[in-house]
C-alpha cells in the first residue's frame, strides 16, 4: 500500500517533467536534427544526406559567424565572471545577513523588464541622438554627436549586462556555503590574501564559476535581441543566421542545420572549457 | 619566560566589553586551557591572539615581542579551528602542505615534511587521502598535523573536541596532552567542558563575563576555588544558599535557606552577608557527623554512573543532595533515613550573587 502511494506520487510528480523533456526538448530536437538531413533535390523532393552540413562548411561567412559567435560568447562568460564574482562575494561574504536578502533582490530587479525593453534601453542611452553622446556634447568634451551603437563593444556590453545575473546567483549560493573559517585558516596558516583567494575561495566556488559560466555561455550564445538590436547589421551572430534561413528565406533544411551545428558547437564549447578547467558536469550539480 | 603573554586586553565591541583587562602569561611548553561557559569571551580573546580581531587596550605578546601590528598571516600562532576548517577542496596532503607553501619552503623538503608530522600524529601514508574520508579524530589529528608542521610558537585549539561524540572525545583527551607532550609546543586551549580542561592543562584560567576569576593548577582550582563561580563551575558540587550569622577563625555558621545550619570555611564575607555554601559530592559521607556539618534525610534515589555513582539525599527542608557513592555499592534503598557529614574545612562559602 505504502510503496503503491509512493510509486503513484513519483509518477505524478516525473509526468510533467518528462512530459517537458520528450515534448519540448527532445521531439524537437529530433525533428529538427531530421530536417537538416533533408537534401532538397527539387522542389517538395527530397533525399536524405549531408549536404546541408556541407554547404555550412563551403561557406566560410556562415562558419566565421559561428566561430565570432562562439568567442564573443566566450569573452561575454568571461566579463561577466570577473563582474560578478566581486559582487556575488560581497553579497554572501561581507555584506551583513539583513541586506542580504535586499541586495540579491536588487540584482534580480532588471528580470522583471522584458529583453526588448531593457535592449531599447540601451538604444535610449547609446544612439546617436541618445543621452550619453548629448551629455558628452553638452560637456563638450565631444563636438559632434556620436553613435555608441551597432559596434562589437556595444553588444558584448549590453551582453554581459544581460547574463551577468545568471553568474551572480550560482556564485552567491555556492559562496554562501563557504564557512569563513576557511578563510581564517587560510590566513592563519600563513597565506596572503591573494593565496587565500586563488588556493582557497576560487576552488571552493569552482562548482558556482563553472555552473553560473555553463548558463551564461549558453544564454549568450543562443541569444537573439540584444546582438540585433544593439549590434544592428553588424553584429553576425549566429542565431541571426538562423532566423534568416526560417524566416527570410524559407529554408527550413538550412535552418535546422544551423540550429544543429549551434547545439553541437557550443556543447562542444562546454565540454572543452570543463576539461581545460579539470571540472566534470557531476561535480557542479551536486556538491560532494 | 613566556611564551605568550597577554597585558590587560581589553575589548569592547560598542557598549559590550567581551574581554575585560585580561591579563595572563603561558610559560614555554605548558598546556594551558581557558575554561568558561559561552559568551564568557574566551573565543574572542583567541581571535585576539590569532590576529582576527584588535584588542581595544592591552598588548599581546609572542616570544616577548608584540604582535598587535601583525597582520594575521605573520604571526607564529596557529590556530585549531572549531570545526577543524580543513580545506575540502584539498587531499590531506595538500592541506598540510598549504602552510609550507605559503612560507616558501622548498618543494623538495615540504612532501618529506608532510611525511614526518603525519608519523608524529599517527597517521602516516594518508596523503592521498580525502578530508571526507577521514572519521572525526582523524580530521582532527590532520588539523593538529597543518598547524604543528609550521613549527609554530604557540598553538590555539578552539573547542576542537566539540564535534566529536563522547567515547572519542575522552580518547582525544589524552592523545591531545600526549601530543602536546611529543611536540613540546604551547598550547593554548579553549573549552567550556571542565573535563577536558582539568585532564589536559598544566594551568586552567577560569573565565566569567569577560574577565579572569582565577588562574591555578586544575588541583587548586578544584580544591582552593576563590570564587563561587570557579566552585560552581569545576567540577560537581552541592550548593546552598544562605546567610552568614557568625564568622570564628575563618569559619562561618552559615543559615541555609529552610532552616538547617551549617559551619564552612570563608574568606571576606562578613556577618550577616549572604552566601552559598558549596561542598563537593565526593566530600560527604554517609553517617553522623559533628553538630554543623551533619545533614539528615531520606534516599530520593540511586543514580548508578560507575565510579561516578551518586547517591541523592532530600533533608526534610527539601534539599537535594548529591553524595558520592563511588563503588555503586552502598546498602542504601530508596526511601531510607539516612545523615550525611563532610568535613567542614572543605565546605567553601562564597558571596552569593542573591539569596
Amino acid at each position: 500500500m505504502r510503496s503503491d502511494t509512493g510509486k503513484l506520487s513519483l509518477i505524478l510528480l516525473m509526468t510533467p517533467f518528462a512530459l517537458w523533456i520528450v515534448l519540448l526538448i527532445i521531439l524537437p530536437q529530433a525533428g529538427i536534427g531530421y530536417v537538416s538531413l533533408q537534401e532538397k533535390v527539387g522542389p517538395r523532393q527530397y533525399e536524405f544526406g549531408f549536404k546541408n552540413y556541407m554547404d555550412f562548411l563551403g561557406e566560410p561567412i556562415y562558419w566565421n559567424t559561428l566561430l565570432r559567435t562562439a568567442w564573443m560568447s566566450i569573452l561575454v562568460t568571461i566579463l561577466a565572471l570577473l563582474i560578478g564574482f566581486p559582487v556575488a562575494y560581497y553579497i554572501a561574504k561581507i555584506a551583513k545577513k539583513q541586506s542580504r536578502a535586499g541586495l540579491f533582490l536588487l540584482c534580480l530587479i532588471p528580470l522583471w523588464v522584458s529583453d526588448l525593453v531593457r535592449a531599447f534601453g540601451w538604444i535610449v542611452l547609446l544612439r546617436e541622438t541618445g543621452i550619453i553622446s548629448g551629455a558628452l556634447q553638452w560637456l563638450g568634451i565631444i563636438g559632434e554627436p556620436v553613435e555608441l551603437l551597432y559596434n562589437d563593444m556595444t553588444v558584448i556590453i549590453g551582453l554581459v549586462y544581460t547574463v551577468v545575473l545568471f553568474m551572480i546567483v550560482p556564485l552567491v549560493s555556492t559562496l554562501d556555503g563557504m564557512d569563513d573559517a576557511l578563510l581564517e585558516a587560510g590566513y592563519n596558516l600563513g597565506g596572503s590574501r591573494f593565496t587565500v583567494f586563488r588556493r582557497i575561495i576560487v576552488p571552493y566556488a569552482m562548482p558556482g564559476i563553472v555552473s553560473g559560466c555553463i548558463i551564461t555561455f549558453m544564454l549568450t550564445a543562443g541569444s537573439y535581441l540584444t546582438p540585433i538590436l544593439l549590434g544592428g547589421k553588424n553584429s553576425s551572430w549566429f542565431t541571426e543566421q538562423i532566423y534568416n534561413q526560417f524566416i527570410t528565406r524559407y529554408n527550413w533544411e538550412a535552418g535546422a542545420t544551423f540550429g544543429v551545428l549551434l547545439l553541437l558547437f557550443t556543447s562542444f564549447v562546454v565540454w572543452a572549457g570543463l576539461r581545460l578547467t579539470g571540472q566534470s558536469l557531476a561535480t557542479t550539480v551536486a556538491k560532494e | 619566560m613566556y611564551d605568550l603573554e597577554s597585558k590587560s586586553v581589553t575589548k569592547r565591541f560598542g557598549s559590550f566589553t567581551a574581554v575585560d583587562s585580561v591579563s595572563f602569561g603561558v610559560p614555554s611548553g605548558s598546556f594551558f586551557s581557558i575554561l568558561g561557559p559561552s559568551g564568557c569571551g574566551k573565543t574572542t580573546l583567541m581571535r585576539m591572539i590569532a590576529g582576527f580581531e584588535n584588542p581595544s587596550e592591552g598588548d599581546i605578546l609572542i616570544k616577548d615581542r608584540s604582535v598587535l601590528n601583525d597582520a594575521p598571516n605573520k604571526r607564529n600562532v596557529k590556530m585549531v579551528f572549531q570545526h577543524l576548517a580543513l580545506f575540502p577542496m584539498m587531499n590531506v596532503g595538500e592541506n598540510i602542505a598549504y602552510g609550507l607553501r605559503c612560507r616558501g619552503d622548498a618543494k623538495s623538503s615540504i612532501g618529506d615534511k608532510v611525511k614526518a608530522v603525519l608519523d608524529r600524529v599517527g597517521l602516516p601514508g594518508v596523503e592521498e587521502k580525502q578530508v571526507s574520508q577521514l572519521s572525526g579524530g582523524q580530521k582532527q589529528r590532520i588539523a593538529i598535523a597543518r598547524c604543528m608542521v609550521l613549527e609554530p610558537d604557540v598553538l590555539l585549539l578552539d573547542e576542537p573536541l566539540g564535534a566529536l561524540d563522547l567515547k572519542l572525545r575522552e580518547h582525544m583527551k589524552i592523545e591531545l596532552k600526549q601530543l602536546q607532550h611529543q611536540f613540546e609546543t604551547t598550547f593554548l586551549y579553549i573549552t567550556h567542558d571542565q573535563s577536558e580542561a582539568l585532564v589536559m592543562s598544566d594551568n586552567v584560567a577560569v573565565m566569567n563575563a569577560g574577565r579572569f576569576e582565577q588562574i591555578g593548577s586544575p588541583k587548586e582550582l578544584y580544591d582552593r576555588p576563590v570564587s563561587g563561580f570557579v566552585a560552581g563551575f569545576v567540577g560537581d558540587a552541592n550548593r546552598w544558599a544562605g546567610r552568614i550569622d557568625r564568622v570564628s577563625d575563618g569559619m562561618a555558621r552559615v543559615q541555609l535557606e529552610g532552616g538547617d545550619v551549617v559551619v564552612a570555611t570563608s574568606e571576606g564575607a562578613g556577618d550577616g552577608s549572604s552566601v552559598e555554601v558549596f561542598v563537593r559530592p565526593e566530600v560527604i559521607k554517609i553517617g553522623a557527623g559533628p553538630e554543623g556539618s551533619t545533614l539528615s534525610g531520606k534516599v530520593d534515589s540511586l543514580l548508578f554512573n560507575g565510579a561516578n555513582s551518586r547517591v541523592l539525599v532530600k533533608t526534610p527542608s527539601g534539599k537535594l543532595v548529591e553524595v558520592a557513592d563511588p563503588s555503586g555499592a552502598s546498602t542504601l534503598a530508596e526511601g531510607d533515613e539516612v545523615q550525611i557529614h563532610w568535613d567542614p574545612k572543605r565546605a567553601l562559602a562564597f558571596p552569593g550573587e542573591a539569596a
